[in-house]
């Protein structure tokens, strides 16, 4: 009896103590800045569902963490300069302060160990980092890009750094001519980019990988590349055209003439899908614009195009061929498989332009033209074999005719005998 | 004496060939406005027998596994002197046969040519129809194309959802969890040897007993005949029906040639496991009313997965259907009116959800 009742008063005594620790535990891991900041109107506003999208909160940061303070104590002192209360901070002090986590590689291998930390070293050498150096404070900063409280890493689609958002993320700022005007540089960059083949693999294909702001120009450290440097941007996806232009005259000239490689014929943040009439003399031209007619480099010019036109001809009239005798119920699928290679052969010619050299071009054009020559000879091919078939069809279809009335005669026959 | 009179006689010295045949040449068809549904089995006979012919054709060539079926086909079809004709007439000689034999069976059923005391030949017919579908199915997956991989892979996939023995029918027919080599090479054992033994077998049953209880007349015609006898009348098998029924061998010949020459049948991309079900996968256009109904029925009915259902559903159908004679108890009762309306639904059915199956996307 005396032991249930001492244990009832062991219970009765321990169960407040546990209660407290309870709420000591709890205000520990508790981010009191939101119960307030929840009902705050913007800009001072951050509600708790919003932070709790954040990557940062998701991984235990809470305010405190940036704006300095203790997100533990619901007093207002948690807001002191003792409590080490930082406040908004100031946008010339925000690269440096994210830094301080994002630029130490021993404190992010325990969340990311694969995230680089050169950010703010590679910040300090972009055009908005020196400008931000030399005090001007409308550049973009860390969170002009990534967000703020509501931070998501950049492989979530919802991320503004996310690859399909890059290019409108930056254009926040350079399509806003406002915003931009004072410095000089033109505001229809993600325009342009909206119509160009880049936008259309990224946006329609959902290729992830196709060019966007930050691949040409870098992001951190973004900047645009120099006159010289224009070739090996492009050639980090446009390997077998840079090589070719690298060994072509008009690398030397280009260069002489502080022309910037690639975007001479192809533009810069317009990119549109290249056609063979940009060796032509029509609107798309773009060797005339330099060359005058009939000197030797139009000759050239006018000797590729027509090497070029002449192939595509070749590929759709045996296609063409190939196409009827398919829809007559050929068997032309070896022949469609080669046209495939006469495509490649076409693709090649038209990459070997960038050599600017007659001959190696010539040499891709007399592949592919000899694989139509095969194919379209096939496709005819099919077509005899397919007329010879269909007459094949008539004569066995006169010779059971011939059997029916035959038969039809020879019943007559027996039956009129039997009656 | 003509060489045939000599071979005649030598045949009736050893075995008394013209004994033999008295019962062929004593055999007479019933000749009414009906009559030309008679020509529908000997026509389905005849594709059996094309389908005989041109897959000992095709087998000469033809070689089952999953790395060499597509190629050996694709070599018929390009290489192989008259390979593109053959292959074609074996296509269309299946499904004409399906398409005839479903014919037959809807003209025995409305002629109710199935009464006593022929409710075995309507078993071992129908039971032929079913081989037929079976063949079917088999050979569907033989050329190893994307559309008969994916088609078998959900057809086999119905199959494992009877209960009880699905899963284990399932496994059964593909040699595997999935459709792999394995299930190529047990169609193709299925298609060109078990299913033939069964239907030859059958279609030697199925004949006899059309021989032995001869010719049904249609219900109406045997009361007027039975009413006034002179009315009645006969033709001989052989030569008056026998001749006219070669007529009909020949224009399905002549159909058959046509569709081969001109509507050569495609063979399509090999197949590949490991790439995504294209868009579209439908069976033979005889599953596809089957298939549709399937499609259609809710996931869930009530507790009961709606595809079980549907399986259980066809199964009884067919069960039933295969047992209508037994229902028939002649004369113009309920039953025959019962059967006549079950033929005018399933005919009805049959054919709006085979169109519907080939419309809806």
């Amino acid at each position: 009896m005396d032991t249930w009742r001492n244990n009832g008063l062991r219970f009765a005594l321990a169960l407040p103590l546990f209660m407290v620790l309870c709420s000591v535990v709890r205000a520990q891991t508790q981010n009191t800045c939101l119960d307030c900041h929840s009902a705050l109107d913007p800009p001072l506003q951050v509600t708790e569902e919003r932070f709790a999208q954040d990557i940062h909160s998701q991984k235990g940061l809470t305010c405190a963490s940036c704006h300095g303070g203790d997100s533990t104590s619901a007093d207002l002192d948690a807001m002191s300069k003792a409590a080490g209360f930082r406040g908004k901070i100031e946008r010339k002090q925000i690269p440096e302060l994210c830094g301080r986590c994002h630029s130490d590689a021993a404190f992010m291998r325990q969340y990311n160990p694969s995230l680089r930390t050169d950010q703010l070293a590679q910040y300090k050498t972009s055009v908005h980092g020196r400008r931000l150096a030399q005090g001007d404070y409308e550049v973009a900063v860390c969170i002009d890009c990534h967000g703020v409280h509501d931070l998501r890493p950049a492989s979530d689609t919802r991320s503004k750094v996310n690859p399909l958002n890059i290019a409108e993320t930056c254009s926040r700022c350079h399509s806003n001519a406002d915003y931009m005007k004072g410095y000089n540089i033109p505001t229809d960059q993600f325009a342009k980019y909206a119509t160009s083949v880049h936008h259309e693999a990224m946006t329609v294909r959902g290729d992830r990988s196709a060019p966007t702001c930050t691949t040409c120009h870098g992001n951190h450290g973004a900047a645009p590349p120099g006159v010289g440097a224009v070739q090996n941007v492009c050639s980090t996806c446009h390997a077998f055209q840079a090589q070719m232009y690298e060994k072509s005259s008009h690398k030397d000239a280009f260069q002489a003439a502080s022309l910037p490689g690639c975007v001479v014929c192809h533009s810069n943040h317009g990119i549109q899908y290249p056609t063979d009439a940009k060796l032509g003399t029509g609107q798309e031209a773009v060797c005339v614009q330099c060359h005058s007619p009939g000197d030797a480099c139009d000759q050239a010019r006018a000797k590729m195009l027509s090497d070029l036109t002449s192939l595509d001809e070749a590929i759709k009239n045996a296609d063409k061929v190939l196409g009827i005798a398919e829809a007559s119920g050929m068997e032309v699928s070896q022949a469609r498989l080669e046209q495939d290679q006469a495509r490649d052969e076409l693709t090649k010619a038209r990459v070997t332009i960038h050599s600017f050299q007659t001959d190696l071009v010539e040499q891709d054009i007399q592949a592919g033209l000899k694989i139509t020559a095969m194919t379209h000879a096939e496709g005819k091919a099919a077509l005899v074999e397919r007329n010879r078939r269909r007459m094949g069809l008539g004569f066995s279809l006169g010779a059971i005719l011939i059997v029916l009335v035959g038969l039809r005669l020879y019943i007559r026959q027996i039956e009129a005998k039997a009656r | 004496m003509t060489l045939f009179t000599r071979v005649q006689e030598w045949l009736d010295e050893r075995f008394h060939w013209a004994e033999l045949i008295k019962p062929l040449r004593k055999k007479t068809v019933p000749v009414h406005t009906r009559s030309y549904w008679y020509f529908l089995g000997g026509i389905t006979l005849f594709l059996f027998m094309v389908q005989v012919c041109t897959g000992i054709l095709l087998l000469l060539y033809y070689r089952s596994g999953a790395n060499e079926a597509f190629e050996s086909v694709q070599y018929i079809m390009t290489r192989v002197q008259f390979g593109w004709l053959i292959r074609s007439i074996h296509f269309w000689a299946a499904n004409l046969m399906i398409l005839t034999a479903f014919a037959h069976m809807f003209s025995v059923v409305f002629l109710r040519a199935y009464r006593r005391p022929r409710e075995l030949t309507w078993v071992s017919g129908m039971l032929l129809l079913f081989l037929a579908m079976g063949f079917g199915f088999s050979g569907y997956l033989l050329p190893w194309n994307t559309l008969a991989f994916f088609a078998t892979k959900v057809g086999t996939e119905i199959t494992g959802q009877v209960p009880v023995v699905g899963h284990s029918l399932m496994i059964f027919l593909r040699g595997g969890e999935d459709v792999t080599g394995a299930t190529l090479t047990r169609f193709f054992g299925f298609h060109v040897a078990v299913l033939p033994g069964l239907t030859t077998l059958l279609i030697l049953v199925h004949l006899a007993l059309v021989q032995y209880f001869g010719m049904s007349v249609p219900p109406s015609v045997e009361t007027r005949w039975s009413a006034s006898p002179a009315e009645a009348r006969q033709m001989k098998f052989f030569p008056n029906f026998l001749l006219r029924e070669l007529m009909a061998w020949y224009i399905a010949l002549g159909v058959l040639g046509a569709l081969s020459a001109i509507r050569p049948w495609e063979l399509g991309a090999k197949a590949d496991p490991f790439a995504p079900a294209p868009a579209g996968i439908r069976p033979e256009w005889y599953f596809m009313f089957m298939f549709q109904t399937l499609k259609k029925i809710p996931a869930r009915v009530w507790f009961l997965d709606g595809e079980v259902i549907g399986i259980l559903v066809f199964g009884a159908a067919a069960i039933l259907w295969l047992l209508l004679p037994f229902f028939d108890q002649g004369g113009r009762g309920r039953g025959r009116k019962f059967i006549t309306g079950a033929g005018v639904f399933a005919l009805t059915y049959i054919i709006a959800m085979t169109v519907y199956g080939y419309m809806a996307k």
